[in-house]
C-alpha cells in the first residue's frame, strides 16, 4: 500500500492558528457587549461603593510595596485587577463549556494541530482579553486617585500575563471536568467567591491573622493571593519573587491538568460520551 | 504495482461506553472518489464512529487508517486531509459567515491570502457568495448547513465526513447538498462518508455500509448489498431484511 508522506506543520502555520484563535476570542468579546460592560462595571462597583464604605473601617498600615499610608481604594485596586482576571478566566471556561454543548468545540478539536497547542492558544486568547480589560480598569481607576508610578503601568504587564495564564488555566481545568452548563453556576460559587475572599485582595493578611491563624494559612496557600501580590508589587515597580514562583508553578500544574482533561481517551470527551 | 491506499480504512473497530458496546468489530474501506453511505437507524453507532475517526475519542481496539497511514501514528496528518460536517451545528452564530470560515482556515494554518479566494469560491459554489458578511444567526438552517459544507472544504481535504448532514432540512436543501457532494466526488476525486438514516439518500451508484447496533451487517455497492439480502428488490427492502434478521 502507498502511504502518504508526513509533512510536519510549519511554525508559520502554528502562528496563524494561534492568531486565528485569539482573533475569534476578540471578536466574541466585542460582540458580547454585556460581558464587556459587566467585566468593567464589577470592579468599579467595588471601587466606588465598597471601598468608599470601608475606607474608615479598615485602616491600612504601611506594608510593602507601599512606602506610606494609603487610602483603602489604593490597597484594593490590585485585588480588583486580579478579580477581573479571575472572572475572565472563569468566563473563558464558561464559553468552553458552552462551545462544547453547542458543538463548536468540535471544530477546534478536529484541527490538525496538537491538542495542547490548541488549548494553549485558547488560554492566551483569554489572557489577551483580560490584559486589555485590566488596562481599561487602570485607566478609569486613575480618576479615583489610584496613581501608581509610570513605570508601574509597564511593569505590571508581565504580572498581568502570568496571573492571567494561571487563572485562565484554572478555568480550562474546570471546563474540562464540568459536564453541563447548568453545573457551572455552582462551581463558580465554590471557586470564585472563596478564592476572592480568602485572599489578600480586600484586606492585608496580617489583619486576617489577628482573627484566625487557620484562615491566614488558607489565604497564604490560595494562589489567588499570589496573583494579587504579584500584581500589587509590579504596579509599584517591584517583583515579589515568591508570588511569581507560585503563579508560574500553579500555571504549569493547571495547564497539565487541562491537557489531561481534554485528552480524548481520559478526559471529558470520553466521559461525556458515556453519558449519551 | 501498488494498489492506491484507501482513503479511509476501518478494521475491527470496537468501542465500549462502560459495559455497553457501541461498536463491535466494525470494518470497511472507502476508496478515493467513492461516495459511501453509512446507513443506520438512530443509535446504530454512526456518531460514535465519526467521533473515533475524528479523534474526539480514542480508538482503543481496532484500527483506523487514512490514506494508508494509521491514525494512531499520525493524527495530525490524517486530520489535515479530512473535512468534517458534524451532525450538531458548529458555526458561531454571532460571527459572520466570512469570520467563521476565516477561523476554520486559521485552525488549519492557512494564510489569509490563500484563504480569501478559497472562501469566495466555496461560498459561490453553495450559492452563498453574497451572504459572506451576514451573521450566521440570520441564515436559515439549510444555508447554515451549506456554510458548514463550504467550511469543511476550505483546506482542500481528500476525505469528507458528513454525519446526518440533511437532518432537519427541507427537500430542496437536502437535494442541493446531496448533489453538491456527489459532484465533488466526481470532479475532485473526493472520498465521502455520508452517514444517514434516510435510505433514499443512497443512489444506485453509491457504496453502502449498513450499520446496526454497532455492527456492520453488509457493505459494498448498492446492487451487491441488495443481493446479499436474498429476495430484496430495493435497498429499503434489503435494509429492513438485514436489520430484522439481526434483531
Amino acid at each position: 500500500m502507498l502511504q502518504t508522506k508526513l509533512r510536519p506543520l510549519p511554525p508559520a502555520a502554528y502562528a496563524r492558528c494561534m492568531a486565528g484563535i485569539i482573533r475569534r476570542e476578540g471578536l466574541r468579546w466585542v460582540h458580547q457587549r454585556g460581558r464587556f460592560v459587566s467585566a468593567l462595571v464589577r470592579p468599579l462597583v467595588w471601587l466606588a461603593i465598597f471601598a468608599a464604605g470601608f475606607r474608615f473601617v479598615l485602616g491600612v498600615s504601611i506594608i510593602p510595596p507601599y512606602e506610606t499610608y494609603i487610602p483603602y481604594e489604593v490597597y484594593i485596586a490590585p485585588g480588583l485587577i486580579a478579580m477581573i482576571e479571575l472572572f475572565n478566566g472563569m468566563q473563558s471556561s464558561l464559553s468552553m463549556v458552552y462551545d462544547r454543548e453547542m458543538g463548536s468545540m468540535k471544530t477546534l478539536m478536529v484541527s490538525p494541530f496538537p491538542r495542547w497547542f490548541l488549548l494553549l492558544s485558547k488560554l492566551l486568547a483569554g489572557v489577551a482579553v483580560a490584559v486589555v480589560q485590566s488596562y481599561i480598569f487602570l485607566g478609569i481607576a486613575w480618576f479615583w486617585e489610584i496613581e501608581p508610578p509610570a513605570i508601574g503601568y509597564l511593569a505590571v504587564l508581565p504580572a498581568l500575563i502570568l496571573s492571567g495564564l494561571m487563572l485562565g488555566a484554572l478555568g480550562l481545568v474546570m471546563s474540562s471536568f464540568i459536564r453541563q452548563l447548568e453545573n457551572f453556576a455552582g462551581v463558580m460559587n465554590f471557586v470564585i467567591f472563596p478564592m476572592f475572599f480568602a485572599s489578600s485582595a480586600l484586606y492585608p493578611l496580617w489583619r486576617v491573622k489577628e482573627s484566625s491563624l487557620f484562615l491566614w494559612w488558607v489565604c497564604q496557600l490560595n494562589p489567588f493571593t499570589s496573583a494579587t501580590e504579584l500584581i500589587r508589587f509590579a504596579l509599584y515597580g517591584r517583583v515579589d519573587w515568591m508570588s511569581a514562583a507560585v503563579v508560574i508553578g500553579c500555571t504549569v500544574v493547571f495547564m497539565a491538568a487541562a491537557v489531561a482533561g481534554y485528552d480524548p481517551g481520559r478526559g471529558l470527551m470520553a466521559r461525556k460520551a458515556g453519558a449519551e | 504495482m501498488h494498489e492506491p491506499a484507501a482513503a479511509l480504512e476501518i478494521d475491527g473497530l470496537t468501542h465500549r461506553f462502560g459495559a455497553r458496546r457501541a461498536l463491535d468489530a466494525v470494518g470497511f474501506r472507502i476508496r478515493p472518489g467513492e461516495f459511501t453511505v453509512l446507513l443506520g437507524q438512530n443509535g446504530a453507532g454512526k456518531t460514535t464512529l465519526f467521533a473515533l475517526i475524528t479523534r474526539l475519542y480514542h480508538a482503543h481496539q481496532g484500527g483506523i487508517a487514512v490514506f494508508g497511514q494509521p491514525f494512531r501514528d499520525a493524527p495530525s496528518a490524517a486530520l489535515a486531509r479530512m473535512g468534517v460536517v458534524f451532525q450538531q451545528p458548529t458555526l458561531d452564530l454571532d460571527l459572520t459567515v466570512q469570520q467563521n470560515l476565516q477561523y476554520h482556515a486559521a485552525l488549519h494554518g492557512i494564510a489569509g491570502h490563500t484563504a480569501a479566494p478559497r472562501i469566495r469560491d466555496e461560498l459561490a459554489r453553495v450559492n452563498l457568495g453574497e451572504r459572506a458578511g451576514d451573521r450566521v444567526r440570520l441564515l436559515s438552517g439549510g444555508q447554515r448547513r451549506r456554510v458548514e459544507l463550504a467550511r469543511a472544504l476550505l483546506h482542500e481535504p481528500s476525505l469528507l465526513l458528513l454525519d446526518e448532514p440533511t437532518a432537519g432540512l427541507d427537500m430542496e436543501s437536502r437535494g442541493f447538498l446531496l448533489n453538491h457532494v456527489r459532484r465533488l466526488c466526481r470532479e475532485r476525486g473526493l472520498a465521502v462518508l455520508w452517514a444517514t438514516h434516510l435510505i433514499d439518500e443512497a443512489g444506485e451508484d453509491a457504496h453502502v455500509v449498513v450499520l446496526h447496533k454497532g455492527r456492520v451487517l453488509a457493505t459494498g455497492p448498492v446492487p451487491a448489498v441488495v443481493a446479499q439480502a436474498g429476495g430484496a428488490q430495493t435497498l429499503k427492502d434489503a435494509f429492513e431484511h438485514l436489520t430484522h434478521a439481526a434483531n
